[in-house]
């Protein structure tokens, strides 16, 4: 079973490499989009140092959604997901895997990237490591989940508007811990619990989401 | 369902009481059964329809009576606090609202029902609607009490969270065009959207917190007069009253839609026209 999903994240990472300016679009939205607030609220230094946690994190969600409809498409299109479906390995092995290599090729790069922009905006060092420790806890969540939405619009009109609708109001809660994380810090208290929060939920998703996704896609292709 | 039913047990002679029992109990359940049947139902909505839109114009006469004429001026916002007898009661729609959605949701997953399918997808319209109307007439509220027409209250954000959820299920049913297949997905979304509802509203209520502080507050409002409960009560009524008859109404449409192939859906054509 673990030979399983090593197989499909092996896959995943090979089939994303050789198409390897998907993933760096959305990790170029991702910096676009941050690069826009400064010259869209103005450049002072304290403005956007408070700023900077839910921007940087609202981005993350934006560039998230926005890689989440190949998850599936292209295995779909091409009948490489009817097979994985007949398959005797759980489905939801395979769900987990195709997430695991998601967040690989977008949501690991992506905080990766963040202190870079976060010295954009003026964060100092420690709002920096803790950001870039919610981003690691927290971009997982947004692949898991977002793999249901994507299961769910699979094969619907205008998919990639849909998955956007569905995914980001269930991404609030990552959100609001992620960024809270960093604010907490710079209000004085600890960041230890929004960071807890947030792996707790990483966990919550980690059990759930792929049975979820599983079952969507039983849907989308029977 | 019924599969290792013996059906007609009751009959058999020397059975036992239990036995009797078990057998009523089945010819019950399968009575209440046959309306999991589009056509089964469909005259039976109507009529319940029929029956709850009246009862919830009385209903709301009434407690825009008590709301308006009996109920006291408050304190401290005079009488722009009587938008609580339509606020109130909406808000707690939106919610039933969509835990009637996840539910029929589940039973229509679970058991493989198109009815409950089709209900779910009848309630999504209405629950949407009742969202909507607790954040508009909590905007109205807000103006004169907070001087603001919105405020990032975890109950307001938390409830237009809920009205983004309702619009999603709504459109991605629109966007598959397999009934059967925007009827599951719907549910898997709709039961998905029950388990990160209330982590949603946990960390909208502390973000909130510690955002803005106790600048406002409405989880800590005084004890109310009773003409005011009792008018809360008897308008959640009347809406609760509506939104089944809307959603029921609305279940009808679904069903001849769906079934417009069916005979009987002919059948009843015919005898409208001739």
């Amino acid at each position: 079973m673990i030979g399983m999903l090593a197989w499909i994240v092996k896959r995943d990472l090979l089939l994303a490499g050789r198409r390897s300016a998907d993933a760096l679009g959305s990790l170029g939205f991702f910096v676009i989009a941050c690069s826009l607030f400064p010259l869209g609220v103005g450049p002072e230094p304290a403005a956007l140092r408070s700023m900077a946690p839910g921007v940087l994190w609202v981005a993350a969600l934006l560039a998230a959604t926005l890689s989440l409809p190949r998850l599936f498409s292209a295995d779909h299109a091409d009948g490489t997901l009817e097979q994985m479906l007949l398959s005797t390995e759980p489905l939801v092995l395979i769900v987990a895997g195709k997430a695991v290599a998601h967040w690989l090729v977008s949501g690991l790069p992506l905080a990766l990237l963040s202190p870079l922009l976060a010295l954009q905006f003026g964060l100092d060092s420690r709002s920096m490591a803790v950001l870039l420790a919610s981003l690691l806890l927290g971009t997982p969540i947004l692949s898991l989940v977002g793999a249901v939405a994507a299961a769910l619009s699979l094969g619907a009109r205008s998919s990639g508007v849909l998955v956007a609708l569905l995914a980001l109001p269930l991404y609030t809660p990552v959100l609001v811990f992620g960024a809270g994380a960093v604010d907490a810090l710079g209000a004085g208290g600890g960041a230890v619990a929004h960071l807890l929060l947030l792996g707790a939920g990483l966990g919550f998703a980690l059990a759930l989401a792929p049975w979820a996704a599983a079952a969507a896609l039983r849907i989308a292709l029977e | 369902m019924s599969g290792h039913l013996t059906p007609g047990a009751g009959t058999v002679a020397g059975a036992t009481p239990g036995a009797i029992h078990r057998a009523n109990l089945q010819g019950r359940a399968r009575r209440w059964l046959q309306f999991a049947s589009p056509a089964a139902f469909y005259g039976p909505a109507g009529t319940l329809a029929t029956l709850l839109l009246p009862l919830s114009l009385v209903l709301a006469l009434v407690g825009l009576y008590i709301g308006f004429l009996v109920a006291p001026t408050d304190a401290q916002q005079g009488d722009a606090y009587r938008i609580i007898f339509v606020h109130v009661p909406a808000a707690w729609l939106s919610m039933v609202i969509y835990a009637a959605m996840a539910f029929w949701s589940a039973v229509g997953l679970v058991a493989n029902t198109r009815l409950s399918a089709m209900m779910a997808g009848a309630l999504a319209p209405t629950g949407a609607l009742f969202t909507f109307l607790a954040l508009w007439t909590g905007a109205l509220w807000g103006k004169p009490t907070w001087g603001a027409w919105w405020v990032w209250d975890a109950r307001l954000t938390s409830e237009l969270l809920l009205l983004f959820l309702y619009l999603g299920f709504i459109a991605l049913q629109a966007a598959i065009d397999d009934p059967r297949r925007a009827d599951r997905a719907g549910a898997v979304l709709a039961l998905v959207g029950t388990v990160n509802l209330p982590i949603i509203y946990f960390s909208v209520k502390w973000w909130n917190t510690l955002h803005q502080g106790a600048s406002v507050s409405i989880s800590s409002a005084p004890t109310i007069a009773t003409p005011m409960l009792l008018g809360m009560l008897v308008m959640a009524l009347a809406m609760w009253s509506y939104a089944a008859a809307a959603a029921l109404l609305r279940l009808r449409c679904i069903i001849l839609e769906r079934e417009r192939q069916a005979a009987w859906v002919a059948r009843l054509a015919q005898g409208e026209h001739a």
